[in-house]
């Protein structure tokens, strides 16, 4: 038993600043669970997929039988999803105007709506809460309101204009049609991000932020803007992020086809299709692996520069 | 740390007189706000109109009759108790499961210098930012073989089972709340559990004893937000769980979406009563919701 030395051990085996606080035995094994199991579910669940997903992406398995009977192909599966796999390159062009859209459109629009709402303004809470709306929804959620909007007999947009487009049905304009909805979400989120990281900055910033009129675009960009940086960085990997992973509007419209097609698509409908094409959707999940992985690095980079500095 | 708020702004509002850009950007809100409604109003307006009257008048005119009928039809025809109860089976142990491991984590990495502080930490962060497609293939697979007791799991397996859905929602989110709590952590003064180290509190009670309890502002912002996310989770749930019964409510409404014929005003209603849940959440703890949330390191 350890425990009842514990008490003069630590009291004078802990100096100022050094950090070789003593453990007792107890305390050891207390540390190592609370690091541990959490270590053992998200290295279980999350770390090992990941490996895995590289692995699987040279080889040829259909998912039947042992993984053993995975054969080792190399990079065939990356030749074919270039070269042959329709949906391919589609599915890479929607992600990147999804991310362009979101980039240049949706998140400066959600700051520019958490920069007015920082304001000393009446109703500014009135406000938040209609803009941070969408994003309690879920992106099912939307994924309907999508369609009721846009049916081309039942819809809105239609019903009012007197049109009758198939704005859900035409793959040159379908896209668009969503991307509406996804920046309406978007942009609550990043306002409310953005709120976030306005308040938590000095006083006499926000006090340069709330001017009105002229200079106002001077002074957020030489004051407020390159004081928000911690917070500027959460927005651009949450905006990367958010477009890597759009999946579930598109998947209830049509599930990903004619015009719709996204990379996180391609990836599910290899695995619980028609086909079990294991290698192939882990050829395209590797690719976004890959794509992901750079404003991840840029992320964690930055949250360890800056708690250096801390 | 600041627990300055979005939602909850002490600064007194200053009578003045509204300036003419004052009145430009009011109207602008004002628009803005009811352009952002609109959508979420129109799902609520159809959802209360028979089918009838809409098939005969068309969906953007005026309504001869209003009523509950939608509501009725698709909390028996899509089950929505059920699948209410699934979803909470499924987010409410998550959640208790995700700020126990999380802080659990920052506790570690804020109380105590070890040399793996920082890879602990890039460790879980970036499990939370890797797009779920790009696990999902393995894991998947990795489900179908793992076999679970039955008292555990009906299937027999971690595939179709709660249990499954349950540790994917951990595994996945526990990143982003150590990334945030462990924020929260280091700006609680070290003197704190320092104090109670030197009168022989163990690491277990110094945790539970004086660290928790000073989280509860984060805890209180976190727990909206991972309701928000699991609840809504749409992914894991299709692709994990095969047996229709079993999915939580948010991936069960696609059983509502005929394969010929879409009734718009049942599914409106369905989706009024889906999202009801998460709306009251969120308007229910608007204030901590930001004032937990310490994103990136805050000056103090």
């Amino acid at each position: 038993m350890a425990t009842h030395v514990a008490p003069s051990v630590e009291a004078d085996g802990t100096p100022r600043k050094g950090r070789a606080v003593r453990l007792s035995g107890r305390d050891r094994i207390a540390l190592a669970l609370m690091v541990g199991l959490p270590l053992i579910v998200v290295g279980g669940l999350i770390w090992f997929p990941t490996f895995a997903s590289i692995a699987l992406s040279f080889t040829s398995w259909d998912g039947i039988g042992g993984i053993t009977t995975a054969k080792w192909i190399g990079t065939e599966n990356y030749q074919q999803v270039a070269t042959i796999y329709p949906g391919f390159w589609p599915a890479v062009r929607h992600n990147l105007i999804w991310l362009g859209y979101l980039t240049l459109v949706a998140t400066p629009f959600g700051l520019f709506l958490a920069y007015q709402l920082d304001k000393e303004i009446r109703g500014s809470r009135f406000y938040q809460s209609v803009f941070f709306l969408p994003v309690v929804l879920s992106f099912a959620i939307i994924g309907f309101i999508v369609q009721l909007v846009y049916s081309p007999t039942q819809g809105l947009v239609n019903g009012i204009f007197g049109s009758n487009t198939d704005w859900l049905g035409d793959p040159s304009i379908n896209l668009w049609a969503v991307l509406v909805l996804v920046g309406w979400r978007h942009a609550g989120y990043i306002m409310i991000l953005y709120l976030a990281g306005l308040k938590a900055i000095d006083p006499a910033l926000r006090e340069a932020a709330a001017i009105d009129g002229a200079g106002e675009w001077h002074s957020f960009r030489t004051v407020v803007f390159p004081a928000l940086r911690p917070i500027n960085i959460v927005i651009v990997v949450v905006t990367v992020i958010e477009a890597l992973r759009a999946f579930d509007i598109v998947y209830l419209v049509n599930k990903g086809r004619n015009g719709l097609e996204l990379l996180s698509i391609l990836v599910t409908n290899n695995i619980i299709g028609e086909a079990s094409r294991i290698g192939y959707g882990s050829a395209i999940a590797v690719i976004l692996i890959a794509v992901s992985i750079i404003p991840i690095i840029v992320f964690v980079w930055n949250s360890f520069q800056e708690s250096e500095q801390a | 740390m600041t627990t300055l708020t979005a939602a909850e702004d002490t600064r007194p509002v200053r009578k003045r007189p509204l300036s003419p850009s004052r009145i430009v950007l009011h109207a602008f809100l004002i628009i803005t706000a009811l352009l952002w409604l609109a959508p979420v109003a129109w799902a609520v307006f159809t959802s209360f109109r028979p089918y009838a009257d809409t098939a005969k008048n068309g969906y953007v005119s005026f309504p001869h009759s209003l009523s509950l009928v939608n509501y009725r039809t698709a909390w028996s025809q899509a089950d929505i108790p059920l699948h209410f109860w699934n979803s909470m089976i499924i987010t409410l142990p998550a959640i208790v499961l995700i700020l126990l491991f999380a802080a659990s984590v920052a506790y570690v990495v804020s109380r105590f210098s070890f040399w793996f502080n920082v890879p602990l930490l890039i460790f879980f962060m970036a499990a939370n930012l890797l797009p779920q497609q790009v696990i999902i293939t393995p894991v998947y697979e990795m489900y179908l073989r793992i076999h679970l007791p039955t008292w555990l799991s009906e299937s027999g397996l971690a595939y179709d089972s709660f249990i499954g859905l349950i540790a994917i929602n951990v595994a996945f989110q526990t990143g982003f709340c150590t990334f945030v709590l462990s924020n929260y952590m280091k700006t609680l003064p070290k003197s704190l559990t320092e104090a109670a180290r030197v009168d022989g509190a163990s690491v277990t009670r110094q945790f539970f004893g004086i660290i928790m309890p000073l989280c509860k502002p984060a805890f209180a912002a976190l727990a909206v937000l991972e309701f928000t996310w699991i609840y809504n989770d749409f992914f894991w749930a299709v692709v994990l769980m095969s047996s229709g019964d079993k999915r939580p409510i948010t991936s069960s409404l696609t059983s509502l979406s005929g394969q010929y014929f879409t009734d718009n005003n049942l599914i409106a209603a369905a989706s009024v009563l889906v999202a009801l849940p998460t709306i009251m959440v969120f308007a229910l703890l608007q204030r901590q919701f930001i004032s937990g949330l310490t994103l990136g390191a805050t000056k103090e």
